[in-house]
């Protein structure tokens, strides 16, 4: 008998259950349109080339060792990942109010934050504090905050599927009847998985109701100059609220952004009233941190400070990234177009309104159904696409399958 | 008024602590007794040299990319993990009842570990299951299990102060005592702080009381190979519990013994009673770590699955690891002789007799005050040393220092 008997067998997490679904099909026209990593137009992974160049120049700095990073993590990394989010000259980082924790990508930057709000927001170990999520959200938000300990993870009005846009006015009213410091987790940019993210006066309307309702800004900022080619477009939300004088968090990932999907280079950004609560809210995090992972993995933070802090390897990542971002605007104004050509029942601007790595296309469960074991075109079912999966050798196969499905499944 | 206002200071990590005050001092002959990463003779980080080898190989394999890793981990990173501390022979390998999942260091080895424990064993998110550590234990074993939710982590008998060594009827009475199911967390080889192992005698006769009692052994295995510079050796508690018929956790670090302290190398070994049971447990398992970390960092895991996977590397490894043994062994060896050369009040036997990197010197709180104040000595309030501080040129220092503090003060 073993002591591991009555554990039952967990179900897999659905978008690695896709791509391993995809691996095993022998279609030779299957198309992986699932999860969530940028591919070339070869459809194959793509390690930036000033990633390449940096590891270079890493591997042979005889000055470099591998001793313990501080539990915090590399400070230049820190310094410089909280720059990317705030800006150069922000104010706040000036006024010494701006802190930040290395963590393990974006998820590590959310786990800490919400183990950090659980403990110390709005009254000691408080569990029962709404967490509110978009509907729909990133998959794993939920389970973060509910792992943290939050009892109370909601929902919050966000993407309207009828008008295939935001639904703003659910979005506010949802935050007008939120207890008062609930928490909130807002998307930067590229919502995910809908693609939909708030004009700027949208976001002014969201900023004044949540100041004046004291609810807590919890940014998840995964795509940052990934979504617009923009560095400073992308942050735009995150700055705004800022600039509104609000006490925050960013968890900012790598992943995307800098290709470095596997070192797991995430920052959380904290933004305090002042050094000294920031300090105190720090040594906390720390306390936090030491029990989960000790201190971070130092390769991919290395690699990030070094390309953020000289301005050569800033530019040319900067570069790096808009040849991403342009490589997905040109797929989405493709796919959009061959489909308009097709006469594929439906509107289809929503593909090239919609902003990031994916699209919601609109598509039911029953039409991805058909796409996947009809066609071999692997989607969420959700009707989420990665637009990195198309390429021009794909996309004509692509907008056909979308066509056949929406023409004879309803 | 900040949302923060109420949120305390929290201490620093005593070794952490120590270490900055070290930094700080400016007298000459200063030494850093305290946090645990070996050094050089000259007193510096020691980058393996085929730790430099590899990273060089992995820079140059363009077949490469920073695609995410499995939530589990790399495989060939588990399973080579898993035979270092097992066997290449290990029969429950074989069997196909061994798993794995890759951590971020020892610390995530155990975190993960314990998630697991608090929600799957002895019933269902049983809180209340009491976890024993050692008397002394690693100072972050007590506080990772509470956080993980264990409501009752106890200590369990280990040191005995009087005698310098182990307490085995302390430790029996303890086994024999503690609730049915449980936890034990035992330290593989070269216990830290005291240095301290139960001889194989010894741990048979840990074994059957656990076994009888039916207490679940989580070993912590942070420094295989770099105790006695033998990786079967440093295993053989292991290999003996695995061999008697338990299920088993082993969380392991490459922190020492490949000196990637920085980059977060560990491993979760489980040793279950069939395939069946392993998979369910590691399918929990992966839920654990997709709200923790999603994924683990891959530069670490890639320079160790390289270098125990292929032959030529691996023996360079082993030879390496040798090396560091067997430099602690030499300032163990010459501690002891210097102080018995001077006379210094005691027994000093226990400096040899103790294995790895740390020696429980015996030097009470007011002795190890002094040693930092008036000698600028650095090293735990518990007495314990990092053998891997001492070198030709300070040894000398670090003995007399010990001398006067010992005549000086009781």
């Amino acid at each position: 008998m073993s002591l591991f008997t009555e554990v039952p067998q967990a179900s897999p997490v659905a978008v690695f259950k896709l791509t391993n679904d995809f691996k095993e099909d022998p279609n030779p026209k299957k198309v992986n349109l699932g999860v969530g990593a940028y591919r070339t137009d070869e459809g194959l992974p793509w390690v930036l080339p000033v990633v390449k160049k940096v590891e270079q120049i890493i591997v042979a700095d005889p000055s470099l060792n591998h001793e313990y990073l501080p539990i915090l993590g590399l400070p230049e990394f820190r310094s410089s990942a909280s720059k990317i989010a705030l800006g150069e000259d922000s104010p706040a980082i000036q006024e010494n109010r701006v802190g930040a924790v290395q963590c393990l990508g974006g998820t590590g930057a959310l786990r800490i934050g919400a183990e950090f709000l659980r403990r110390w927001y709005n009254g000691n170990d408080n569990t029962r504090t709404p967490v509110y999520v978009s509907a729909p959200t990133w998959e794993n938000h939920n389970a973060v905050f509910a792992s943290a300990g939050f009892e109370d993870v909601r929902p919050y009005k966000y993407w309207n599927a009828e008008k295939r846009g935001l639904d703003l006015s659910g979005f506010l009213g949802d935050l007008e009847s939120a207890p008062k410091r609930s928490i909130f987790v807002l998307h930067a940019c590229a919502h995910n998985p809908t693609g939909t993210d708030p004009s700027h006066v949208d976001w002014m309307q969201v900023a004044e109701v949540m100041k004046r309702r004291k609810l807590f800004v919890f940014f998840d900022s995964a795509y940052q100059g990934f979504a617009s080619g923009c560095l400073e477009k992308d942050a735009w939300a995150v700055r705004y609220f800022v600039t509104q004088g609000f006490e925050m968090f960013c968890a900012q990932s790598f992943s995307k952004n800098f290709g470095l999907y596997n070192e797991r280079v995430g920052n959380l950004t904290v933004v305090a009233r002042d050094a000294d609560n920031l300090k105190r809210v720090l040594s906390q995090m720390e306390k936090i941190v030491r029990v989960t992972w000790s201190n971070p993995p130092c390769q991919g933070a290395r690699l990030v400070a070094v390309t953020l802090t000289d301005p050569e390897l800033f530019a040319e990542w900067k570069a790096n990234v808009k040849t991403m971002a342009e490589r997905v605007l040109l797929m989405r104004s493709s796919l959009r177009s061959k489909l308009e050509a097709l006469g594929t029942p439906g509107t289809w601007d929503h593909i090239t309104q919609q902003i990031g790595m994916f699209s919601f296309t609109g598509l039911n469960p029953k039409q991805v159904e058909y796409l996947i074991s009809e066609k071999s075109v692997y989607l969420m079912a959700s009707g989420r696409i990665n637009m990195c999966g198309l390429t021009t050798k794909n996309i004509d196969y692509v907008a056909e399958s979308i066509h056949e499905s929406v023409v004879n499944v309803q | 008024m900040s949302i923060f206002s109420e949120v305390p200071q929290a201490p620093p990590v005593a070794v952490f602590k120590l270490t900055a005050d070290f930094r700080e001092d400016t007298h000459a002959q200063k030494v850093n007794l305290g946090v645990g990463a070996y050094r050089t003779d000259d007193c510096q980080p020691w980058v393996l040299p085929v730790v430099k080898k590899v990273e060089r190989i992995i820079v140059e394999d363009t077949s490469l990319n920073h695609e995410y890793l499995p939530i589990l981990g790399l495989p060939e990173l588990r399973s080579a993990s898993s035979k270092v501390a097992l066997g290449e022979d290990s029969p429950a390998i074989k069997e196909g009842r061994v798993g794995a999942v890759q951590a971020l260091g020892g610390t995530g080895a155990l975190r993960i570990g314990a998630e697991f424990l608090r929600r799957w064993y002895n019933g269902t998110n049983n809180r209340s299951t009491p976890v024993y550590v050692s008397a002394p234990t690693w100072e972050n074993h007590n506080a990772v299990f509470a956080d993980a939710g264990f409501a009752d982590v106890r200590p369990y008998h280990y040191w005995d102060g009087a005698k310098k060594g182990l307490d085995q009827t302390g430790i029996m009475d303890d086994l024999e005592k503690a609730p049915e199911h449980s936890i034990f967390v035992l330290h593989a080889c070269a216990h830290n702080p005291t240095g301290t192992d139960p001889t194989p005698d010894e741990w048979k006769k840990i074994a059957e009381v656990m076994k009888r009692r039916q207490l679940f052994a989580f070993f912590d295995s942070a420094y295989q190979g770099f105790a006695s510079g033998n990786l079967d050796k440093d295993a053989w508690a292991i290999r003996h519990f695995v061999s008697q018929g338990f299920e088993l956790f082993c969380a392991q670090s490459f922190s020492k013994n490949f000196g990637l302290y920085n980059e977060r190398v560990g491993n979760l070994t489980v040793v279950a009673q069939d395939k069946d049971n392993l998979s369910r447990v590691l399918s929990q398992m992966e839920k654990i770590v997709r709200t923790t970390w999603s994924n683990p960092p891959s530069q670490g895991a890639r320079i160790v699955a390289i270098t125990l996977n292929n032959p030529e590397l691996f023996t360079e490894w082993k030879d390496n690891v040798k090396t560091m043994a067997d430099r602690v062994l030499l300032m163990r060896d010459q501690l002891k002789a210097k102080l018995v050369a001077l006379g210094t009040p005691g027994t000093w036997d226990h400096i040899t007799e103790q294995i790895g990197m740390f020696s429980f010197t015996g030097l009470n709180p007011k002795q190890v005050d002094y040693m930092i104040k008036e000698r600028h000595v650095y090293l735990m309030a518990s007495g314990r040393i990092n053998m891997c501080g001492l070198t030709s040129k300070n040894i000398d220092y670090v003995a007399e220092s010990i001398h006067e503090a010992v005549s000086k003060v009781q």
